[in-house]
């Protein structure tokens, strides 16, 4: 009876514009060939969130960046173990408070002072905790999948930043939340995690738990309304 | 909103973090030694300073970190924070309090001329401006017999006429588009006006003075302002859309405007706002409010500097008291210019800035697209609120000109005389064509000559000091009749003023009376120092003003200008730009010069006098708050009545209370109260001003947080399924849970008793993903378990799962929920769904702050997991079919165990564990896969009769089998014993917390509340939760004494009866007994039984 699942709605992704990879379908154990396509928080929003894009002519631009990989990393940022970890990822995970160091197509987020997020291509999540665990030895480390906990959306455009203030208390001004910063906070009545964008005036990314995610596009979409 | 230094992220909204109560109070190092005293001052005492003290918070919306910080409880003042265990810093200063006022201190002889002085030495007119021709409504009013002046008056009914024609539209002045006609109507006329009028203006010009009546005495009230000061002409506005209240004086004209006056008081709309409102957070380095002449020198001198500026002003244009003086309009066009070209500057006009709070917090309401009426576009914002976060703040919020007391001091044609100006030279509006001015000061004197010279009539200027000087000659000059040391002691007039009665000072003897239709007052000037009190500043009294000024606060924040108390014009200028220059390089930036306007030569000043209750034995109430109609003798009852504080006259009378807030009335009324007294006002004070500065509209502070967006709505990845198979919803926390799944008509009590039956008898299946999930890992993992839940984890293997009660340091229960081990040294925990946060606060909170020693690390994955609940005597079945891999008899995946698998092909982990007493699995997978498992689930059940069930089935069947839900059957009063769950609680484990909680004395004690079951003695009868239970089928006289009362009460499809949980004291001592529940005016007979109603023997667990 399992290939009921196939009567699942086939995979809707954020826009096209997205630059990431198209995530590949989750396979179950080896004997088992079946494949489900994958069904992000927001795909029911994506047409909305195309359609505001659209009508504003360039001022904003959303879209969800659906199963990115997203790996909550816990260890003593002065222990031996995060240098092994940043040697096993190529990439040092950000000591200073509310900083994001990218690295090829992985971005680690500072979360707090022994808290990380690591952000990478959809289906890289497993391959991420193998390589930090290994490297990790018997140095305590914490790893959790967290790729489902949150999705992501892009918020770009010239009025990305003006978008955002309607429900940011945060100074997102690029002189104080440029490129290489990023800050937990809450935005319209939710949590989320904000990232800047690697070239200034390129935008953000906006992580919101998949729950709220739905909210959060109604949210944007409301308040993107003076602007399309 | 305070701005809170986070150790680690740096200063952020308050609303980031959780308040965690005094600091340095640690965890008893061993409990049970202490005594039930010791216990209880651990568990609830702590100290209450005024003053530095210690405390933890949590920067919960953010890095999650708990820390220390000191506060000041009786300023709110953060003094420091520190990391959690670090020690707390030995001294900390409070912040210095540093003079609010400029280094430009005025010289004294200055502080008295005002910023509206003029060189306006111009004989006047020789002609009034004639009225155009047009219909006229009522006859003109006659002025009384014996008066001096009289002229036939244009209208004495105050109401104008109507028509095309604006018959007191000055021909030349103004600020108005005359190419834009606009027509509105009042008070079912239709009137005709320009773009850039307000209803007020455009009223007067129609010859419309009067715009409403009193709210308690009912007298005709007229315009008696041009700005937020109004108390009198507050309207209502009746389309495009109702709104009640709005002073006519700040309303924009804009075609099709509907308006009607108010008896004191307005209607609020019945129908829903369709307007959208919204607010947008902003910083910058200055903020700079109000923009007249020194608002407008301050950001010209930071305007070039780099720093982010802000210019807020409530008016459509700058300039300020500028605009109604037609002073200095080419120099605000230059700096206006200079503003729009700076990259960094935002101005804000429209905007009103109306509360000033902690850290430089001001908000403000920009009103958007108000004046566009039925052209407002719908995607914009009708208002928006400005939450701005200044690094330095520069008050420039100008002055109030201030009212007097003397008999029927109200009548349509008081005006204020600077507001007289105003609207001359602004809208272009002659307020009335033969006006007496009565001063006390020089101010009025430049707003005469200048009416003057636009062809307005000045009969007399009465002025209360003996020797008014230069500015006196002036007028004399121009054949202004000057009555020194007099005053005005009475007016005449109906609809609208007709005469006024003047007297020398404080004489009855020598009366005169004048024709006027207008009456110019001037009792001085009242800095507005609204926002610089509300943000924490004091105000002090000025013997030269006569009044309150702004003079220290701890914020950063300037005051400039008027609102200084300084009235001088070229001072006014030099002190904005030098508090802007300050400011700006205060922030690392560097200022230039702006380039400020030559002031004309000013007369010599001569100091006012201070007046408030004008002297004279004429009959008439003399008013304080036209508003409130408060009169000079309301506040003598209350003097009378013992009253010595003006926060207590205030209340006793309402003066100062009404939409206006006091703001031309509220010093004259202290002064009036100070005179009574027989004390000095500047040792009586004001009342304390609040905000909002002026009223702002619910729907304005709501935002976008109304209707669908009021509340985030949390929901599952199997969400729309649901909606799609018809459920209804339950709200649980913020998330939408189904409640339960009605077919083909069912009401709710037929859908749950199917639900419930098909669950118990076959197979049923519900989303249970809203659960609370935290990845609980390290090797410290399950001592920190055994800490934190009453039973033990720690020796729960790999594979399987326990159930767990958490409680409170006073052994009450928190929460409750599943864990399951994962791997030596992890573990994953659920919560309740409404506590999901709340638990991983708690864990975080003993973590971080008494347990640092601990290796351990916990992760929220609510939303990592989806989960589906399949329950019932078929599941093994279902199972079974959809998961080939895995061995599902009893004896290979037992209850409490736990199984890795592919189901439906999705990668799952299995968990045998039930809510409802049947054989039982949860199957958590992907919530991308989530849907995809869901209906592989219901294909699967189909040939079992499966169905999807909500939470009122899920409370059913729990409740059968007497499972408690927290927060439900619990209310923070019960313990895990209470419950009858004494087999969670651990004997073995030396501490956990709670432990030393159960041996009080009062959690002790036999009569404690318990869990138990109930039974109606009919069957079929339903009592509803909170139902109270009582010991006799007769009530006795009050007080009854209360045994208890109902938690859960459902229909059971299993039992054939209703049933009920109930806490009761001593409940589980009176099982068999029967009680009676008051229901309505019943006394329902029920008998106590075992909260454990069905499979008592729990012989259907395992299928």
């Amino acid at each position: 009876m399992a290939d009921n699942a196939l009567t699942a709605p086939p995979p809707r992704r954020g826009a096209a514009d997205n630059a990431l990879t198209a995530p590949p379908p989750r396979r179950g154990a080896a004997d088992d060939a079946l494949t489900v396509p994958l069904r992000s928080p927001l795909s029911h929003a994506a047409g909305r969130l195309a359609a505001a894009t659209r009508t504003s002519a360039g001022a904003v631009r959303l879209a969800e960046l659906p199963f990115l990989a997203q790996v909550n990393v816990r260890l003593d940022a002065k222990g031996p173990a995060a240098e092994a970890v940043g040697l096993a990822l190529d990439l040092q995970l950000p000591l200073q408070p509310n900083s994001v160091v990218r690295a090829g197509e992985l971005t680690a987020l500072w979360l707090g002072p022994d808290e990380w997020l690591l952000v990478g291509p959809p289906g890289s999540e497993r391959d991420l905790e193998s390589r930090i665990r290994e490297a990790a030895g018997e140095e305590p480390v914490s790893v959790t999948d967290v790729s489902a906990q949150r999705t992501t959306l892009l918020v770009t455009g010239p009025r990305a930043h003006d978008l955002l203030a309607h429900g940011c208390a945060l100074d997102l001004h690029p002189r104080v939340f440029g490129p290489g910063r990023c800050a937990q906070t809450t935005l319209g009545r939710t949590q989320v995690v904000l990232v800047a964008r690697d070239e200034p005036r390129a935008g953000f990314w906006v992580l919101v738990r998949s729950s709220f995610a739905g909210y959060l596009a109604d949210w944007l979409l409301d308040a993107a309304s003076e602007y399309v | 909103m305070l701005l809170i230094p986070c150790p680690w992220c740096g200063p952020r909204d308050e609303a980031e973090f959780h308040y965690g109560g005094q600091a340095h109070v640690p965890y008893p190092e061993d409990p049970a030694s202490l005594s039930d005293e010791e216990w209880a001052r651990y568990l609830f005492f702590r100290d209450n300073a005024k003053g530095p003290f210690a405390e933890r918070w949590s920067h919960a919306a953010g890095c999650r970190r708990w820390f220390n910080a000191v506060r000041d409880t009786s300023t709110n003042e953060i003094l420091a924070v520190y990391r959690a265990g670090e020690e707390r810093p030995a001294t900390v200063e409070p912040r210095p309090v540093p003079s609010a006022g400029s280094g430009a201190a005025a010289p004294e002889g200055a502080r008295a001329v005002p910023i509206c002085g003029s060189a306006a030495g111009a004989r006047p007119a020789p002609t009034h401006p004639q009225p155009n021709d047009g219909p006229r409504g009522g006859a003109g009013g006659e002025a009384p017999a014996g008066v001096e002046g009289a002229e036939p008056l244009e209208d004495g009914t105050g109401k104008g006429g109507g028509g095309a024609t604006q018959p007191f539209r000055h021909p030349t002045r103004g600020r108005m588009d005359r190419g834009a006609p606009l027509t509105f109507t009042f008070d079912g006329t239709e009137y005709h006006g320009y773009r850039g009028d307000t209803l007020a203006s455009a009223l007067l010009a129609n010859g419309v003075i009067r715009a409403g009546t009193s709210i308690k005495l009912g007298r005709p009230r007229g315009i008696f302002s041009a700005g937020v000061e109004e108390p009198n002409a507050v309207v209502q506005i009746e389309a495009p859309f109702p709104e009640p209240m709005l002073p006519a004086t700040t309303v924009e004209l804009y075609d099709g405007l509907v308006a009607s006056s108010l008896p004191g008081q307005g209607r609020l709309a019945t129908e829903p706002d369709p307007a959208r409102y919204d607010a947008v957070h902003a910083h910058c380095d200055l903020l700079v409010v109000g923009a007249g002449p020194a608002g407008l020198a301050a950001a010209a001198a930071a305007a070039k500097s780099g720093a982010r500026v802000i210019l807020a002003d409530d008016q459509p244009q700058l300039g300020g008291s500028l605009l109604g003086t037609a002073e200095q309009l080419d120099w605000v066009q230059e700096i206006t210019g200079q503003l729009d070209a700076a990259p960094e500057v935002r101005v804000l006009p429209r905007t009103t800035i109306f509360g000033y709070y902690d850290d430089n917090h001001l908000l403000a309401v920009e009103r958007r697209t108000n004046h566009l009426g039925a052209e407002a576009p719908e995607n914009v914002s009708r208002e928006r609120v400005w939450r701005i976060r200044a690094r330095r703040v520069v008050l420039a919020t100008g002055a109030h000109e201030r009212s007097l007391a003397f008999a029927d001091n109200d009548r349509p044609g008081v005006m204020l005389a600077s507001s007289a100006r105003t609207y001359v030279n602004r809208h272009g509006v002659l307020p009335g064509r033969h006006a007496v001015v009565f001063t006390t000061n020089d101010s009025a004197y430049a707003a005469a000559l200048d009416l003057t010279t636009a062809g307005l009539g000045i009969t007399a200027i009465v002025d209360t000091r003996p020797e008014p000087g230069e500015w006196a000659e002036r007028a004399s000059a121009v054949g202004i009749e000057v009555l020194a040391g007099h005053a005005v002691i009475g007016t005449e007039g109906e609809a609208r003023l007709t005469a006024v009665t003047v007297a020398p000072y404080g004489e009855s003897a020598g009366q005169r009376q004048f024709a006027a239709d207008l009456l110019l007052v001037s009792g001085g000037w009242n800095p507005v120092a609204h926002l610089f009190s509300q943000s924490g500043g004091k105000l002090r009294y000025d013997e030269t003003l006569g009044s309150f000024v702004p003079d220290t606060c701890r914020q950063a924040v300037e005051v400039v200008g008027s609102a200084s108390g300084v009235l001088d014009a070229a001072t006014v200028l030099a002190q904005g730009a030098a508090a802007g220059s300050r400011a700006v390089e205060a922030e690392g930036y560097t200022p230039e010069a702006p380039r400020l306007p030559e002031v004309p030569a000013q007369p010599r000043q001569k100091p006012p006098m201070h007046v408030y209750v004008v002297p004279g034995d004429a009959e008439g109430p003399r008013f304080v708050d036209l508003q409130r109609d408060v009169t000079v003798d309301d506040l003598a009852r209350a003097t009378g009545a013992g009253l010595r504080s003006v926060e207590h006259t205030k209340r006793y009378t309402t003066a100062g209370t009404a939409n206006d807030q006091g703001k031309t009335s509220g010093v004259l009324a202290s002064g009036v109260v100070a005179e009574l007294l027989g004390v000095d006002i500047s040792a009586l004070g004001t009342t304390t001003f609040r905000p909002p500065y002026t009223p702002v509209s619910f729907a304005a502070l709501a935002g976008r947080d109304r209707g669908a967006l009021s509340d985030p709505v949390r929901t599952t990845a199997i969400h729309e399924w649901h909606v799609a198979h018809g459920a209804l919803f339950e709200n649980v926390g913020q998330w939408k849970r189904p409640w339960y799944y009605p077919q083909d008509g069912e009401d709710m009590e037929a859908a749950v008793l199917r639900e419930c039956r098909v669950a118990r008898e076959s197979v049923a299946f519900m989303d249970a993903s809203t659960l609370g999930k935290i990845d609980v890992q390290g090797p410290d993992a399950a001592v920190f378990l055994d800490r934190l839940y009453t039973n033990m984890m720690s020796t729960l293997k790999v594979g399987m799962i326990r159930y767990g009660v958490m409680c409170r340091p006073d052994g009450m229960v928190f929460d409750d929920g599943t864990v399951i081990r994962v791997a030596p040294d992890r573990f994953l925990v659920t919560t309740t769904t409404g506590n999901a946060a709340a638990v991983l606060d708690w864990m975080e909170e003993w973590l971080q702050t008494e347990w640092p020693e601990l290796k351990v690390h916990c992760t929220s994955v609510t939303e990592q997991w989806a989960t589906v609940a399949l329950v019932g005597p078929n599941s093994r079945a279902v199972l079974g079919t959809l998961a080939p891999r895995l061995a599902v008899s009893n004896d290979d995946f037992p209850f409490m165990a736990w199984r890795e698998t592919t189901v439906a092909g999705i990668e799952a982990r299995v968990c045998r564990i039930s809510f409802s007493g049947e054989l039982a699995y949860e199957i958590n997978v992907s919530p991308w896969e989530a849907l995809a498992l869901w209906e592989a689930v219901y294909e699967a059940g189909a040939p079992y009769g499966i169905t999807p069930y909500g939470t009122e089935t899920m409370h059913v069947l729990r409740a059968e089998k007497g499972y408690p839900i927290i927060g439900q059957d619990t209310d923070g009063t019960v313990t895990p014993q209470d419950l009858g769950m004494s087999w969670v609680v651990s004997k073995k484990k030396p501490d956990f917390i709670g432990k030393r909680s159960y041996a009080r004395a009062d959690t002790a004690r036999p009569d404690r509340k318990h869990l138990v079951g109930l039974l109606p003695e009919d069957p079929g009868t339903f009592l509803p939760e909170g139902t109270h239970l009582v010991a006799d089928s007769v009530l006795p006289a009050p007080p009854v004494p209360m045994l208890g009362h109902v938690t859960s009460s459902y229909r059971s499809a299993a039992l054939g009866r209703t049933f009920a949980l109930a806490l009761i004291k001593g409940g589980r001592d009176r099982i068999g007994e029967r009680l009676y529940a008051p229901v309505g005016d019943q006394l329902v007979p029920v008998t106590v039984a075992s909260p454990v109603l069905y499979d008592p023997e729990g012989a259907r667990r395992d299928g």
